[in-house]
This record gives structure tokens, sequence and C-alpha cells, in this order.
């Protein structure tokens, strides 16, 4: 059977043939829709979201150990988060096969850095595995599989985002079943103190000679013979790349298995073409080994050490420019950058909170960080999952060293990035006794990544309804006194809420509760925000005094007529969340009831 | 010889199911076919793409600057920005449909005049009223199906069996109203 595939499709679709019984992930651009698919398997793997990458690794493991094929993925970062179980898991090895699928970001198209994560099978000493497109993705998937039994190792397999969300024909096949190995209590293997780590230290180096071998023998690694007078060495995405710019008038050493490298493959290679041309993503990995065996090759000092290497780089790089394409004023069409949408229940928050001065505010990772743009401007600094809580504290406990600076500062993060890693940020704050102000946007979904649920949502990834974690709750027992619940569509409510966790000595915490004006509503949300976007509001065009005040909320439905000096709202977007309403000094903006 | 189409617009309107459709279609009509996508980081209102490359072998699914065969363009302004892609002597299809930004909705900038005279001035360029045309049907979604109708006869691929790839892709109550979009663009 033929199907059309995304890589991430074709990753789910591999770990269902391979017979994988469990899988668990974090969510995070590009892997997301990875488990999302896996998730559609429902008779035959169980799938789960975790609150967060360290515990979907955990709980992978645990799975590993208790016998079944496992599967656990994340987005590239998400492997730093969950890097401490990895590294030792290396040495313990599987009992189930284990697959780790890490999605990197060349180019950095929906992520904070470009961190190249080969280095990590490297630096954890396990096996790699690098697929070029979706017919590789799935059927190295069950390669993968493979591999992790018979070395008694995890395998990490790196996608790209061009991998992920690329479509291609995939030859698909049953499943084959694989029976859930029995768990024999083995303490050596599966308790690394110190003297059973060091005899599982050695284990590592010997498997790691083994797999040498094997990145020799294997298909994964393999020549493709044409003119000798260049010759490409490259993994991944690269090796697609560089098939369009050199065609046939070059070799290719195609490596599908980069760690470990095949030292001899690269040696018969080399000795064979008259010029290298080291093609990878990102870091220098396979060059920097080719050259320490010697072999002279061009690599990061032709191609960009950063980006994507797609053909019309590779091109610039080699030759010198790019194809020839029409030439006319880039400059004059306008950015489209992202915004928050219609109906988006962190605008009334943003809208009020960029408005204070002498405030720092320690932003996180979701659609939220959005409000560090125009017109907020309401966000100083973020990093990674979960940090704003605990830089903002930082900040403060510093701010406290000095004379005169008497700035407030704020943490603004998501429900689910809370749930992540925002848990033991707010401990901290309240151990270390900072008075910082948290705000945590609970829009009742993790919604930037395109609708997952969390612990808050009532129901998990395979859509069983479950016990729902109350906010209020965790951080009121986690010692926080002071807590406000607010509708942020309500601009009063949320200047009072500010002016309240303001004057406090205390750390606060204010949760925003609204949905997604995108989110799905369960039967629980229909009752809760009963008419929530069933609305829409107009402007009176004669009351209106062209202000601007309503067009600061940064809504897509408004627009300003520079000829009329009269701002609008686009009835098609606008969803009626009231934001724009209250921010009208005459009144001209009213709700219209939607036609049903 | 590998085809390069490219597909661009703003979130929403259409131009996922546009390429899902035209990517089955070619599938089914025995070309090896690729296509990437990227969104932009929000849900709505970015500026997207879609591309794909179909032929008897393809390789890289992303196009490189200035080799497209065609540019279809959901809306005006893309189509200026996406143009570097297009070959030469590359045809473009643009919907004579703005949909605003940001820095035009709050007033900091103008929506830039003169893009059809530009685009014509460039290349082989075909305007399609796509907002009048789908009104005409009824519903304005069906602006992306009429439009894939007009890249489906510049591509000479009408003899792919386009009713049943709708028939089998599209939500029931939609079909008859997207296999009558689609003739409607083949036949502008």
């Amino acid at each position: 059977m033929k199907k059309l595939f995304t890589g991430n499709e074709a990753i789910a679709r591999g770990a269902y043939e391979a017979g994988v019984k469990y899988a668990s992930a974090y969510p995070g651009t590009p892997s997301t829709e990875i488990l999302e698919n896996v998730a559609l398997y429902k008779k035959d793997i169980l799938a789960e979201w975790a609150p967060n990458e360290k515990v979907a690794m955990e709980s992978a493991i645990g799975g590993s150990i208790a016998g079944a094929r496992t599967l656990v993925t994340m987005k590239h970062v998400g492997v730093n988060v969950a890097a401490d179980p990895l590294m030792t898991y290396s040495y313990l090895g599987v009992n189930g096969g284990f697959v780790l699928i890490t999605a990197d970001e060349p180019g950095m198209h929906s992520s904070q850095n470009e961190q190249d994560n080969r280095n990590y099978a490297k630096f954890g000493k396990m096996p790699l595995i690098e697929p070029s497109d979706s017919q590789e993705a799935k059927d190295m998937i069950k390669t993968a599989f493979e591999i992790s039994e018979k070395y008694d190792t995890p395998v990490i397999v790196r996608m790209t985002t061009r991998v992920c969300h690329s479509k291609g024909i995939v030859d698909c096949y049953d499943r084959e079943e694989v029976e859930i190995k029995e768990y024999v209590k083995n303490i050596k293997k599966t308790i690394p103190v110190p003297a059973h780590s060091r005899a599982l230290r050695v284990k590592v180096e010997e498997r790691m000679e083994k797999l040498r071998e094997f990145s020799n023998t294997t298909e994964l690694n393999y020549f493709e013979w044409n003119d000798t007078k260049v010759g490409v060495i490259t993994s991944g995405m690269s090796y697609k790349y560089a098939k369009e710019v050199f065609g046939d008038a070059a070799s290719y050493l195609k490596l599908g298995f980069t760690n470990p490298l095949p030292d001899k493959k690269i040696k018969e290679f080399a000795e064979k073409v008259d010029k290298i041309y080291i093609i990878e993503e990102n870091d220098p990995i396979i060059e920097e080994y080719t050259k320490s065996l010697g072999i002279e090759c061009f690599g990061k000092d032709i191609f960009p050490a950063y980006g994507e290497m797609t053909s019309d780089v590779i091109r610039a790089s080699v030759y010198g420019e790019m194809k020839e394409s029409l030439e006319y004023d880039e400059e004059k069409v306008i950015p489209r950058p992202p915004t928050l949408c219609a109906g988006c229940p962190h605008r009334g928050f943003f809208y009020e909170i960029g408005k204070r001065k002498d405030v720092v505010i320690s932003g996180d990772i979701g659609c939220y960080t959005l409000g560090f743009s125009e017109p907020y401007n309401a966000m100083d600094l973020t990093l990674c999952m979960g940090a704003s809580i605990s830089m903002a504290h930082g900040v403060k406990q510093v701010f406290k060293m000095k004379e005169n600076e008497n700035k407030r500062v704020v943490s603004v993060i998501g429900d689910s990035t809370f749930f992540h890693t925002g848990i033991n940020s707010l401990m901290n704050t309240v151990y270390n006794r900072s008075n910082t102000v948290n705000i945590i946007l609970d829009n009742r979904i993790t919604a930037m990544t395109g609708h997952q649920q969390n612990p808050g949502t009532g129901y998990t990834l395979q859509g069983m309804p479950t016990i729902e974690m109350d906010i209020e709750k965790i951080v009121r027992a986690i010692g926080i006194k002071h807590v406000r619940k607010i509708n942020p569509n309500i601009l009063k409510e949320v200047n009072d809420a500010l002016d309240w966790a303001f004057e406090l000595d205390e750390p606060s915490v204010i949760i925003t509760r609204w949905p997604c004006a995108l989110k799905k509503f369960s039967e629980q949300d229909k009752e809760e925000f009963k008419g929530a976007f069933q609305e829409k509001c107009t402007i009176d065009e004669d009351k209106c005094i062209g202000c601007r005040k309503c067009i600061a909320t940064g809504c897509p439905a408004l627009s300003f007529d520079k000829a009329t000096k009269k701002a609008k709202i686009d009835p098609a977007e606008c969803v009626g969340c009231e934001v724009c309403l209250q921010t009208c000094p005459v009144d001209a903006i009213s709700v219209v009831k939607e036609e049903k | 010889m590998t085809k390069s189409i490219l597909l661009v617009g703003v979130g929403g309107q259409g131009t996922i199911l546009a390429s899902k459709l035209l990517t089955t279609g070619l599938m089914e009509a025995g070309y090896d076919v690729k296509m990437s996508e990227i969104h932009g980081m929000s849900q709505r209102g970015g500026s997207v793409s879609s591309q794909v490359r179909y032929g008897e072998k393809v390789e890289s699914p992303v196009i490189e600057v200035g080799s497209a065969d065609i540019l279809v363009s959901f809306e005006k302004m893309e189509a200026l920005r996406w143009l570097k892609y297009l070959k030469k002597d590359g045809k473009v299809v643009v919907n004579d449909f703005e949909i605003e930004s940001m820095p035009i909705l709050n007033g900091k900038a103008d929506y830039p005049e003169g893009i059809i005279e530009e685009l014509k001035n460039k290349t082989n360029t075909k305007v399609i009223d796509g907002t009048k045309e789908a009104k005409k049907l009824g519903n304005v979604k069906v602006m992306n199906i009429i439009l894939l109708g007009v890249l489906v006869k510049s591509m000479n691929l009408e003899e792919i069996d386009w009713q049943r790839i709708i028939k089998e892709n599209v939500k029931e109550k939609f079909i008859d109203i997207n296999i009558e979009a689609l003739n409607v663009g083949m036949n502008l």
C-alpha cells in the first residue's frame, strides 16, 4: 500500500509496523505530529503526552525495561530537558527496544536555537540514524528497534524540520507483532550505583566498537558511484539537496547511520574520488571525523556553519551563485509577522501590562511569547520552557541588592508550560522568598503546537477523560498565599489584579482563565465559557474619533483607514472578545449578536 | 524532468487542502511527488507556503530560488514575497485579493500598490478574481479550489481524475461545490 506521508506520519507508521507498544512525548515543533499519529493506532499502541520531555523519556525507559518496544519523541531542545535520564540509560541498555526521535531545526523555523542533537549521540555513546525522506523515516524506525535490541542500547533517530514536515510516497506494510519481553530483575543492569556503572561503562565501549563494525557493513551507509571527480559525503536531508545540485556529476557516500561513523567506508570512498565535499546540516560532525582519518575535504570552510543546507545554499557555496531569478523591489513587500489571533485570551493581559512602566517582564515559550512584539512591547526576556518564573526570581533577587531599583518583576507563563517545568520554578520563588508577580495564562490547551491536551485539560492524548490538575490548588499547595483568578478579556479585572499584586511584599500568582479562540470546546468548556466567541463587535463610524486606542490592542480583526481616519472591524475575523470595546473612549464599539 | 509548483498565501486561506489534493492527484497519476510546508509560528494570519515537486524521481522537497515552474499566490502581496523562487520564464497565477498584515492594519504601513502591474511586467501572469468566482458559487471559502483548477489547467494536468480525488478527500457536504469550483478554475 502506497501512502503520501510526512516524515512525522512515516515515523508513526514505522513505529506501528515495528510492533511498538508504548510511546510518550511532549509536543514541540517540528516533532508534535509524530505522537498525534501514533495515537491513532489506538488498538495497538498506548500513546501519552507527558508533562515534559524528561518525564516522557523516563516513562518510555520504564516501558522498555518492562519489556515493550517503546518510542519517545521530542523537539531538539526537549532533549536537553530529558538529557539526564538519557545519558545514563545509555549505560543501562534496554529490554524492549528503545528509540528516541529528536526533531532538530536547522534554520530555526520555530525554535529558539539551532543545536545539533547528533552531538548527543556522540556525547552519550549511542547509535544514531538520520533519515532523509519519509520512506527512509518509516523503514529506519524498524531498523532502529532491531539495532536497539541486538546491541542492547537506546537508539537516537535525528529528524530535521524538512524531513518531519515534507511529504513523500511511502510503501506501507502490516504490523509485525513483537511480544512484550519477560521482565527479570537484574540490579547490575538497572541500578547504576558506581560499582555497577563502572562495569556498564566498559560494556558501552565494547558496544561502540561493535557498532563501528556495524556502521562499516550496514546498508544504511552506502556508495552511489557516478563521476568520481567529485565525491559528496552527506546525511539526512542534505543528501537530497546535494543530489539536486550535483546529480550524476558526483559520487556519494550516503550515511544513514552516523554514530559511530564508518571509518572504513569513508577511507574507501576517499581513495576513489578526487575531491570531497562534506555536506551536513548544522555542526561539522562528519567533517571533523573525516579529517581525523587524515582525509582532506571541504566542509564548513565553504558551506555555512548554520541554517539549512538547501540546494540553493549548496549551489551558492560551490559555484558562487544561485540560479537566475527575476529581479524586483523586494522592499515593497510589507512583513507579515505572526500575531495573536482575533479573540486570543492573551490580548487583554498584554494590552494592560504593556502600559505599565517600571516593570521587567520575564516570558516563556508559547503563543504568548508574541507579547514581546508590537504593539504590546510587554516582554523583556525569554529563554526556554519554564524559565519565566525562575529567571524573574533571579532578576528580583539581584534588584533587591541594588539601591533605587524599584522595578516590579513579573513572570508570564502558559498552562502547559507551567505543568512542564514552571511548577519547580515557582517552588523556588516561594522557598527563597522573592516577591515576583507570576501570571499563568491558562487558555485551556497547549495552543502553539496545534492544540494538544495537557494535565490541565481533563483529557489524555488518546481521548480518555482523566483527572484535571487544578492550577490554583497547585500554586496554593506550593505555598503561594496570594492567588487571583481572572477573566483576561475584562480589562478592569486585569488592571485591578496587577495593582493588587504589585502592592504585595510576597510572591503572587494571577491565573487568567479563558480558552484559546481556536479551541474545540469540550462539554465542560461549553458550560464554563458559555457564549464565548459567539458574538461580533462593530464600530459606529459616526462616533469613532480616530484615536486608535482600539488599534493598540493589536487585533487582526481591527484596521485603521488612513483616508477616513476611522477604525473598522472585519466581521469575518471578529469573534467578539470585547477587548477593543473596553478601550474606546467614546463608546463607538458595540456588540452585535451573531445571526445563527 | 521534475516540475516545481509553489503555492503561497496567508494562514487560513486553504493552501494546505489545495496542496493535499494536488499531491494526492499527482501520486495517483503515477508521479513521484514531494511536498514541503512551512507555516509561521502563529495559528492564523502568517505567510504560508506549500512547495510541490513532481516527476519521474524527485529528490528534494524544497524549491530553490529561481526554479519554480509556476507560482500560485492566494494573496496579492504574497506573490511578490515569493517571486524570487520563480524561474525566469515561469508563470504566476495570482488571486486579486488583499489580506492586510499587522503593520498595514495598524496604519504603520500601506498595502503596496501596483503589484499586478509589476508581476505582469516581469513575467507571464494570470490574474484571478477568486472572491468573485467563489461568491458566484455561494461560498467564498472555495477560492482555494478555484485556484487549484487554474493551476491544473496551467500545468496540463486535466487528465487526472480530480473529481474522485475531491470525493475521497473532502467532507461530504462540500464535495459538490468543490468539484464545481475546480471546473470553474479550469475554465478561467
